[in-house]
C-alpha cells in the first residue's frame, strides 16, 4: 500500500513539474503559434 | 511479440488506407478535370458548385479543378476596376491555396501556419467523431461484458490447495512503485482521454456545455502532464522485468492448458511471470511505447512528425501493396501528421485499455491472492506454488530450503 501511495504522490509531483517545465520552455500552444508581432491577451 | 508487430503494421496500414483513398480521389478528380464534367456548372462558369463542395466533403470524387491549369500569367492585366487580384479570379486563388501552390507568407508559426486549407482534415474529423468513438467504445464495453460473463461462468479463481499461512516476497517496493506509477497514471490518462475524445458526444448532451468545458480543461491538463509519469513508469517496468519476460518453452505448456484459468485444479508451471503475464508485459511495453511516441508528437505540435517517414518505410517494404492498397502518402501537410498521430494515439490506446481492463480484472476480483503481489508484495506460499511453481522453487533454493517434491515441472493437480 505504501508503494501505491508513494507512486500516486510521485505522479502528482511529476505532473506539476512537467507543467511548470513545459511553460518555462515555451511550449504552450499560445507561445508556439505567436510571434513578436502578435499580441496575446493584455500583456 | 512478432504477432503484435504484425498487428501494429496492419493497424497502421488500415489507419492510412482512407488517406490513400483521399489521395486517389484527389488524383482522380484532377484527371477528371480534363474530361467534361457531367454536372451542370453553367451557373458558376464551369467552376465547382456548392454541390461539388458538399460531395467532396462526403469523400466522393469530384472534378473540382475544372478551371485549374489556366496560366495565371495569361490572365488579363490589372487594369481599371479589376482590383487587387488583377485578371485572376477568386477561384484561382482558392484553388492555389487548397492545392498548396499559393505563395503564403506568415509572420509566425512557420510551415504549419502557411497551410490555410487542408483537405484531409474533413476525413479526420469525420473518422474521429464517428468510427473511432463507436468502435473504440464498443471494444471497451465488449471487454467488460466478456469479463463479466467469464466471472459468472468461472467465478473467482480460488487458491485450490490448503493455505500455508506463510508468505513469500513477490515484488520489492521499487517494483511495486513502478507498477503503480504506471497503473495510476494510465487510468488517469485513459479516463481523461475518453473525456476529451467522447465528451462532445456524451457529456454535453447530458451535463451541458459548461460542465464539459470544465471537464475538458481539467482533462487536458491532467492528460498532458501526467503522461510523463506514465513514461517514467514504463521505462522502470521495462528495466526491472524485461529479463523475466523473455519467452521460453515453459510458456508453451502454460498456453496449452490456457494457464489453468478455465478449469479448476489445473496449475501449469511458471517462473516469475507466466505466459499470460508476459503477454501483458509486452503489450504494455510495445503499445505503451507507441502511445508515448504519438503522444509526444501531439504534445509538441509539428515538432515531431513521424508518419510521412513511417509510410515511406512501409512503402519501401511493400507492406501496403502486399495488403492490396496503393502506396501510402509520403507527402503530408503538418496538420495531417498531427491528425494521423491523434488517430494512432487513440486507436492503440483503446487496444491497450481493453487489455488493461482484463489485467485489472484478473489482478483483483478475478483471482484470489493475486492483488497481494502488488499490494503488500507478500503472497501466500500456496498461491505461489499454484501459479508460479518454478519461481517458488528458485526462491526456496535461494533461502536454502530443499526443493519440494511436488513442485517440479509437472502441473500440480
Amino acid at each position: 500500500m505504501k508503494a501505491m501511495l508513494s507512486a500516486f504522490a510521485a505522479t502528482a509531483i511529476i505532473a506539476v513539474v512537467a507543467w511548470y517545465g513545459l511553460h518555462e520552455a515555451g511550449f504552450s500552444a499560445g507561445e508556439q503559434n505567436a510571434g513578436e508581432s502578435v499580441r496575446l491577451g493584455d500583456e | 511479440m512478432y504477432r503484435l508487430f504484425l498487428i501494429c503494421l496492419l493497424s497502421l496500414t488500415m489507419l492510412a488506407a482512407p488517406g490513400v483513398q483521399a489521395q486517389d480521389a484527389s488524383q482522380g478528380a484532377t484527371e477528371g478535370a480534363t474530361e467534361s464534367p457531367q454536372a451542370d456548372r453553367s451557373a458558376t462558369g464551369g467552376a465547382q458548385t456548392l454541390e461539388d463542395i458538399m460531395a467532396r466533403q462526403r469523400g466522393e470524387e469530384v472534378p473540382d479543378r475544372a478551371r485549374a491549369g489556366e496560366d495565371p500569367d495569361s490572365a488579363g492585366a490589372m487594369v481599371g476596376q479589376l482590383g487587387a487580384l488583377g485578371g485572376s479570379s477568386d477561384s484561382d486563388v482558392w484553388s492555389a491555396l487548397r492545392y498548396g501552390t499559393a505563395d503564403v507568407t506568415v509572420s509566425s508559426g512557420g510551415a504549419p501556419a502557411r497551410v490555410l486549407i487542408q483537405d484531409n482534415g474533413m476525413w479526420w474529423l469525420n473518422f474521429r467523431q464517428g468510427p473511432l468513438i463507436k468502435y473504440g467504445g464498443w471494444l471497451l464495453l465488449g471487454t467488460i461484458a466478456l469479463l463479466a460473463l467469464f466471472f459468472l461462468i468461472r467465478g473467482r479463481i480460488r487458491i485450490d490447495g490448503e493455505k500455508t499461512g506463510r508468505t513469500v516476497t513477490r515484488f520489492k517496493f521499487i517494483e511495486r512503485f513502478a507498477h503503480w506509477l504506471m497503473a495510476g497514471s494510465f487510468i488517469l490518462l485513459g479516463l481523461t482521454g475518453l473525456v476529451v475524445l467522447m465528451g462532445r458526444k456524451f457529456i454535453i448532451p447530458t451535463f451541458g456545455h459548461e460542465a464539459f468545458a470544465t471537464a475538458a480543461v481539467a482533462s487536458k491538463w491532467i492528460h498532458n502532464n501526467v503522461s510523463w509519469a506514465f513514461m517514467v513508469g514504463l521505462v522502470l517496468a521495462f528495466v526491472f522485468w524485461v529479463a523475466h519476460n523473455i519467452p521460453n518453452k515453459t510458456d508453451l505448456k502454460w498456453i496449452a492448458v490456457g494457464g489453468g484459468i478455465f478449469k479448476k485444479g489445473v496449475h501449469p508451471p511458471a517462473k516469475k511471470f507466466n505466459a499470460g503475464q508476459k503477454m501483458i508485459f509486452w503489450s504494455v511495453i510495445i503499445l505503451g511505447a507507441s502511445i508515448s511516441a504519438s503522444g509526444l508528437s501531439l504534445l509538441f505540435p509539428f515538432e515531431l512528425p513521424m508518419f510521412a517517414k513511417t509510410f515511406g518505410i512501409l512503402n519501401d517494404m511493400g507492406v501496403p501493396q502486399l495488403l492490396g492498397f496503393g502506396a501510402l502518402p509520403e507527402q503530408l501537410a503538418p496538420h495531417e501528421e498531427m491528425q494521423y498521430a491523434q488517430l494512432w494515439h487513440a486507436i492503440v490506446s483503446f487496444v491497450l485499455m481493453a487489455i488493461i481492463i482484463a489485467h485489472i480484472y484478473i489482478g483483483s476480483v478475478g483471482m484470489e491472492g493475486a492483488y497481494d503481489a502488488m499490494g503488500s508484495g507478500q503472497v501466500e506460499e500456496q498461491w505461489a506454488r499454484e501459479h508460479h511453481s518454478l519461481w517458488l522453487d528458485e526462491v526456496k533454493q535461494r533461502e536454502g530450503e530443499p526443493k519440494p517434491a511436488n513442485t517440479a515441472t509437472t502441473p500440480a493437480e
